[in-house]
């Protein structure tokens, strides 16, 4: 690859930094290619914060930022966003509260101040938090019919019992409904901060703007939160087959859904785990898995595997959709492919293969705004080094038949899966 | 960045597009093909969607397991999606490993085997991706005031195609649909990237040319529906507790004027959306005329738009979703009174400006992927040609006020649309 096409990996030389007196990072990457610009931001607040008897307290707290701030009311707020073509949403996942923006890049200021302002001076007006409430309700009661969202429920609440990441992050209905204005305010002061802050921003801008907009509208941040994040103990892998079915009236498909920890993020594993993910559930038309469930058996449109490594825990996941008659069938399928995989070591031909498919796709993931400040975030806040990405192609070079092996056999055993699905059939407690 | 597209045209007549792109070591290679179920008859709707799984089964020179391979291994992305006009395949993977999407796109269009066995497993496979697509009330809803929209147009069916359908279309079915419409002179190829345009068309001329043009037989005669007849009222019941309302109107086909107004138009009542199927989107509706209407009012709980650029016209569909306690007749009352208020003269221009911004800042967003370039050039190419895409925005910036007080009045008419209402049943009939 020349010179000039590796400008495009972002690395050392190419991201600016600035870490602010408060502790906030921001990191931004120029991309002249594009007119626009994407930010994305991390930073304490997520669900599993959330009080057992107020599940979904983060995520109501984290989508109540676009709802208007003590300086703009809601249509003020979004006629600024929506007149300038751009946008800007608050999320909530399992350790952080979220926000992504994007703009053209003459309004990147805008994504700056209307962050700023939400994050530090949110208005939680009651009227918004009883239409906020209404919505989240609608959402809750079309994921009670949704045979995957069901499925996933399942999953985790078995996968991680009497934890946190085990409780859905929107919640329950009994639970938004019992949420008050007074819990928003409190969650808020206690745990939005900019200490632990990641803000990147990929796009066509450059970095002296990038750190000049963070000085302006996030130096001044300075609060005195007291309950930081919070870490508690990942219970202990599924011993054994945990076999759980929610039954789902009026539907014609199961979501099947088996699941067991992976290696975190920045564990050793993760990268041979990962390639071996590629092989068992992915490569083609989603790999070993696919081929037999799908191509070989027509049993299902979909059959596949993913990992998701975060910094305490990691998850493998195994997932088909079937009809009601092919459930049972379709776990034995999987299982076994579980058991092949983990006896014997890939194939020189199955290794290869995924190796170059991922070395292959990493260019098409940094291509958009989005894809870069994405890697650039991962880079910061799993510690990869700002060199992960151009050591790229030799570290996953690096990885062998046996290392897969041994890093999978510690995590993955066909007799020890919750086993979840959703849909058709009779219940399974 | 956004050059123009070239084109250039085989004596088998095959269209080429192609757009030189430098920014990443990329290319996104797609081939279109006119047909879609807009192309099926009945009795063997959804005939197009399983071509296109078909043609994922191999060819003697890429078996199965090689053909599933051949992208992946190289990190390309690789898929296929078949709509109401079109099927199309592509590919996006690093620039110096397009000849393998080249050379497997012109194999596949005239050697695919549709081997028997295959098909009876791919049969099992779309039944179940129909089923998924069953689990999901607005499938359902969709699916039913679709089929009140349309008289005698294809248009009428869903793409995936009726259950009793995918029971009984037969090999032969497939392969003939295959032979009939998989030809270069029904084809498009467009082509985004880092490569040197004289290159390449050497490269896709030696590949593509000796493709012969197949005997077509008669393709199926499809005649436009405009207006919708008399107002209709379907009511859908399933499981859940939420309630979904959808108001269908005819909307022009994409090469009419009044296409562009019913993009403003679309953008005034339910916010800025990007007509692209992949990716680009992204701001949100919440000054919308309709988000204000309906959701600031505690009417629904969200609100949406969707307008498709088709050959023929096709419909301009406003959704809301609401929980079962609130009114459906005033939501579908509120609707009309906001239509009715942009019949009378209510539009300012600086609304359509704030529209035609939108818009533009949709096209950035969309452009920066080379995959979403190409997949322009060649969506565009299904339904008008590929300068569609190039003059979008200008042909936006044309629109007056007038002309969308027109296609206001014309075309979102209180006589003539269907309005759907998926309901909760009774829960003693559970």
């Amino acid at each position: 690859m020349d010179s000039q096409k590796m400008k495009y990996i972002p690395g050392p030389d190419t991201i600016s930094t600035l870490t602010l007196e408060n502790g906030a990072t921001v990191l931004s990457f120029s991309n002249l290619n594009s007119r626009s610009i994407y930010m994305i931001g991390i930073l304490n607040g997520g669900g599993v914060l959330d009080p057992s008897e107020k599940t979904g307290l983060a995520h109501f707290t984290a989508n109540l930022l676009s709802r208007g701030t003590e300086n703009l009311s809601f249509s003020d707020f979004h006629n600024q966003l929506e007149s300038a073509g751009a946008n800007l949403v608050f999320s909530c996942g399992s350790k952080h509260a979220w926000f992504r923006g994007k703009a053209l890049a003459e309004d990147v200021e805008l994504l700056f101040r209307l962050s700023s302002d939400s994050l530090q001076k949110p208005s939680f007006n009651q009227e918004y938090i009883g239409r906020l409430r209404n919505q989240l309700i609608a959402g809750l009661t079309i994921r009670d019919q949704d045979t995957s969202e069901m499925a996933s429920l399942l999953l985790d609440r078995y996968l991680f019992p009497d934890h946190p990441y085990g409780q859905p992050i929107d919640g329950y209905i009994e639970t938004i409904q019992s949420i008050t204005r007074s819990d928003i305010l409190q969650f808020h002061n206690q745990v939005y901060s900019p200490a632990d802050m990641i803000i990147v921003v990929a796009g066509a801008v450059d970095g002296q703007e990038i750190r000049d907009l963070s000085e302006k509208y996030f130096s001044t941040w300075n609060v005195d939160t007291t309950a930081q994040s919070k870490n508690p103990l990942i219970p202990p892998p599924p011993a054994n087959i945990i076999r759980k079915h929610s039954f789902i009236e009026g539907k014609s498909q199961v979501d099947l859904l088996m699941g067991c920890f992976s290696p975190v993020r920045t564990s050793s594993d993760y990268m041979p785990v990962s390639i071996g993910n590629n092989i068992l559930g992915q490569f083609g038309l989603m790999g070993r898995i696919g081929k037999v469930v799908r191509s070989k058996s027509g049993l299902a449109y979909y059959a596949s595997s993913s990992v998701s490594a975060w910094s305490d825990v990691g998850t493998w996941d195994f997932s088909a959709g079937v009809n009601p008659e092919n459930v049972e069938k379709t776990i034995d399928l999987i299982r076994e492919e579980i058991k092949q995989f983990v006896k014997s070591p890939v194939t020189d031909q199955e290794l290869d293969n995924s190796k170059s498919l991922l070395i292959g796709r990493m260019p098409i993931s940094l291509e958009s705004n989005a894809g870069l400040a994405n890697a650039i975030l991962s880079m910061q806040r799993f510690k990869l080094g700002f060199d992960y990405y151009q050591k790229y192609t030799g570290l996953i070079n690096s990885i062998t038949a046996k290392q897969i092996l041994t890093a999978s056999q510690r995590y993955l055993h066909p007799d020890r899966l919750v086993i979840a699905s959703a849909g058709p059939g009779e219940e399974i407690k | 960045m956004n050059s123009l597209a070239n084109k250039h045209i085989l004596e088998n007549g095959l269209t080429i597009l192609t757009k030189e792109i430098h920014h990443a070591p990329l290319i996104s290679h797609w081939i279109w093909y006119r047909v879609g179920s807009r192309n099926e008859i009945a009795g063997k709707t959804g005939v197009s969607h399983w071509v296109e799984h078909m043609q994922f089964k191999g060819t003697p020179k890429y078996p199965i397991n090689v053909l599933d391979a051949a992208i992946s291994k190289v990190g390309g992305y690789w898929n296929a999606m078949t709509y109401l006009d079109w099927t199309t395949y592509y590919e996006t993977l690093p620039a110096d490993k397009a000849p393998i999407a080249i050379d497997l796109e012109a194999d596949r269009m005239v050697n695919s085997v549709f081997d028997k066995k295959e098909t009876e497993l791919e049969r099992t496979v779309i039944i179940s991706e129909r089923e998924g697509n069953e689990n999901d009330p607005m499938f359902r809803l969709g699916e039913a005031t679709r089929s009140a929209a349309f008289d005698q147009h294809p248009y009428a069916q869903q793409v995936i195609g009726e259950m009793k359908d995918l029971r009984t279309i037969s090999r032969n079915d497939l392969y003939n649909h295959y032979q009939q419409y998989y030809t270069p002179g029904n084809a498009v190829l467009a082509v985004a990237g880092d490569f040197k345009t004289e290159d390449l068309i050497k490269e896709l001329t030696q590949k593509y040319a000796d493709i012969p043009i197949r005997g077509v037989s008669p393709q199926i005669k499809v005649t436009p529906e405009n207006e919708i007849g008399e107002s209709e009222q379907i009511t859908v019941e399933g499981h859940g507790d939420t309630v979904y309302v959808q108001i269908s109107y005819r909307a022009p086909k994409a090469t009419d004027d009044d296409f562009f107004s019913l993009v403003v138009l679309d953008s005034l009542l339910t916010g800025p959306a990007s007509l692209s199927m992949f990716g680009g989107g992204g701001i949100s509706n919440k000054t919308s005329r309709l988000y204000k209407k309906l959701v600031e009012n505690d009417l629904s709980v969200n609100i949406s738009g969707g307008l498709q650029a088709t050959i023929d016209p096709f419909l301009y569909d406003i959704l809301a979703i609401t929980s079962p306690e609130k009114n459906t007749q005033l939501i579908i009352k509120s609707i009309t009174e906001e239509i009715d208020r942009i019949q009378n003269n209510s539009v300012s221009q600086a609304e359509i400006d704030r529209a035609i911004k939108q818009a533009k800042a949709l096209f950035a967003y969309g452009s920066e992927s080379i995959t979403n370039q190409a997949f322009w050039m060649g969506y565009s190419s299904m339904f008008a040609d590929h300068t569609w895409f190039d003059t979008f925005i200008s042909n936006l910036e044309k629109i007056t006020k007038n002309q969308i007080l027109s296609a206001a009045q014309r075309y979102l008419d209180p006589n003539h649309r269907i309005i759907g209402i998926y309901r909760p049943s009774p829960k003693e009939n559970y």
